[in-house]
């Protein structure tokens, strides 16, 4: 009995066991020892040695896909803390159509990238884009979004906000819903305004959802690529090229895949590292 | 007044949101000359686009396979992350917890690291060019698995042993027993992988290049990055239109389900 009831278990899990072997464990073990190798598939792999390493370390493009996803960075997460924290304490009232506006605040995230980044790559048009004709009318200049190199990562950053922000909406409203409401009477009682008690009872609740959003944004800035490859292409100047993108075109361009796999391996330990580090400074502040 | 403003600032929060999809479903239905004065509605109302974007890229093909790809790799998720989830829930094996720790920590590995071992392992497969890259690598996942165990947990040991004295087999009483009784957390695991799949272009666009093998997401891709969309920025939109589609349909119709499910899909940090 017990022996049968030993092999159902390892039955019902032996398709994960044989997914990770093959699309966990071996890919981790293949791209380090891809790492030490040049191959391009069809020739012979050739070994040599941590000439990829050595590489990688004087790499100027992808020292700049870094800068640029930490541009990125910079834009993409006080804004979407500040717009779904924001919103989200809006809709954690007592309002009318609460259900229409958490749907429209949604809808982006439920769709593909590529259809964010192809229609919003009309609504950056330099000439006609709908953002630039009215940016026109209220009597401002006209902005090359995409093609300005100063403009165009903080463009991308404010597409993928108003692309994900729905989500954290959602995330914040789970966080503000376990606020107690007694906290907020018995301040109000002892006269608090509201902005105190955002700053003194709600901020220090929903304090892990904020982690959590830092982590998730962090994560998705450096994963970037669909956007840079429909809209720029990486430019102009580069400055738009992220880290996925620069290993994409070494892998599928030009057939670098030691070189490929050497990046996907040090930009891998470099997310792991960042995320690690924005833990335990964070957690650290808390106590 | 107060309260006027709250509104209002909502209301254009929300107009925000929504306009660039109603300028982009316009903008798609006018003659090209007029696209670039479209503001709300249509001008010069016209099929067209639509008409010439089925002619020029097999854009219905493309859609038969994203659902077939999506359908069939969401039932995979469902059967084989059940299973799992189920045995690390409620069996008592050698290893379980290590198995456990393990997936825990499968989960934080960026895809970065796996994505050109994969595409070799393709290779070598001779899956390129073929369906079985697209589904075999995603029919399972981590998160669904922990998902499954988590909801397993909550399900009282006498349900399955009850079944166990009925002579049931461990797959009955996953399948007819638990499922059952699990109906909201196969709801989220089935929403949150069939929209990721529907979704997904870079894996797509690493292992398909025959046209007639492309899911809808890198068709429309390759067609805007590509040259056959120059100056026609009326396909353009109309071809990611289609694109949105199918998911916005479901999005209106189980839209409760899309915001729990992702709610659940963000604790997983």
């Amino acid at each position: 009995m017990k022996q049968s009831k030993s092999i159902s278990s390892w039955l019902l899990i032996s398709p994960y066991l044989v997914h990770i072997l093959f699309f966990v464990l071996f890919p981790v073990g293949f791209s380090l020892f891809l790492s030490f190798h040049e191959w391009n598939i069809i020739s012979p792999m050739e070994f040599v040695g941590l000439s990829n390493y050595e590489k990688l370390l004087q790499d100027q493009y992808f020292l700049k896909s870094l800068r640029n996803t930490l541009v990125f960075l910079a834009i993409h997460i006080p804004l979407q803390i500040v717009i779904a924290l924001g919103l989200a304490v809006m809709l954690n009232q007592k309002i009318w159509f609460r259900g229409f506006f958490r749907g429209s605040f949604f809808m982006p995230v439920v769709v593909s990238g590529v259809v964010v980044t192809v229609l919003w790559q009309q609504l950056y048009g330099y000439e006609m884009g709908s953002i630039n004709m009215l940016l026109n009318k209220l009597g401002f200049e006209k902005v090359g979004w995409l093609t300005d190199p100063l403009w165009a990562m903080p463009s991308i950053a404010i597409m993928a906000t108003w692309k994900n922000v729905g989500l954290y909406i959602i995330l914040f409203l789970v966080g503000l819903q376990s606020v107690p409401r007694s906290l907020y009477e018995a301040s109000s009682l002892e006269g608090a305004t509201s902005w105190q008690q955002f700053w003194h009872i709600t901020l220090p609740v929903i304090n892990p959802t904020m982690i959590m959003v830092m982590i998730l944004s962090t994560i998705g800035g450096f994963s970037l690529f669909i956007e840079p490859y429909v809209m720029t292409g990486g430019g102009p100047l580069n400055s738009t090229l992220s880290s996925v993108l620069y290993i994409y075109k070494q892998g599928f361009f030009y057939y670098h895949m030691g070189y490929a796999a050497t990046l996907g391996l040090i930009l891998a330990l470099i997310i792991l590292l960042v995320v690690f580090i924005q833990r335990t400074v964070i957690e650290n502040k808390q106590s | 007044m107060k309260k006027i403003l709250f509104y209002l600032l909502l209301g254009v929060s929300a107009f925000a949101f929504l306009y660039p999809f109603i300028w982009m479903v316009s903008a798609s239905l006018s003659e090209e000359r007029s696209i670039n004065s479209v503001t709300l509605l249509p001008l010069s109302f016209t099929f067209i686009h639509y008409i010439k974007l089925y002619q020029s890229i097999p854009i219905w093909g493309a859609f038969l396979n994203s659902v077939f790809v999506a359908t069939l790799v969401t039932f995979g998720v469902l059967v084989f992350s059940s299973m799992a989830g189920y045995a690390l829930a409620k069996h008592r094996f050698k290893g379980r917890n290590l198995l456990f720790y393990f997936l825990l920590f499968t989960m934080t590995l960026p895809f970065q690291l796996t994505l050109i071992p994969n595409y070799i392992l393709m290779v070598e497969f001779g899956w390129t060019n073929s369906f079985a890259a697209l589904i075999v690598p995603g029919l399972l996942n981590a998160f669904a698995i922990l998902l499954f165990r988590q909801h397993f947990l909550s399900i009282p040991q006498d349900l399955i042993d009850a079944a166990r004295i009925d002579g049931c087999n461990e797959f009955r009483i996953l399948f007819q027993v638990l499922w059952p009784v699990s109906v909201p957390t196969l709801i989220t695991v089935g929403i949150i992988t069939f929209m990721t799949t529907w979704n997904d272009v870079l894996w797509p666009i690493i292992v398909i290049r025959e046209e007639k093998l492309m899911t809808m997401p890198q068709l429309v891709t390759l067609f805007a990055v590509g040259g056959r969309s120059m100056g026609q920025i009326g396909m353009k939109l109309a071809s990611a239109t289609l694109l949105a589609m199918p998911i916005i349909i479901a999005y209106l119709i189980f839209q409760k389900h899309f915001i729990q499910s992702m709610a659940a899909s963000g604790q997983k940090e």
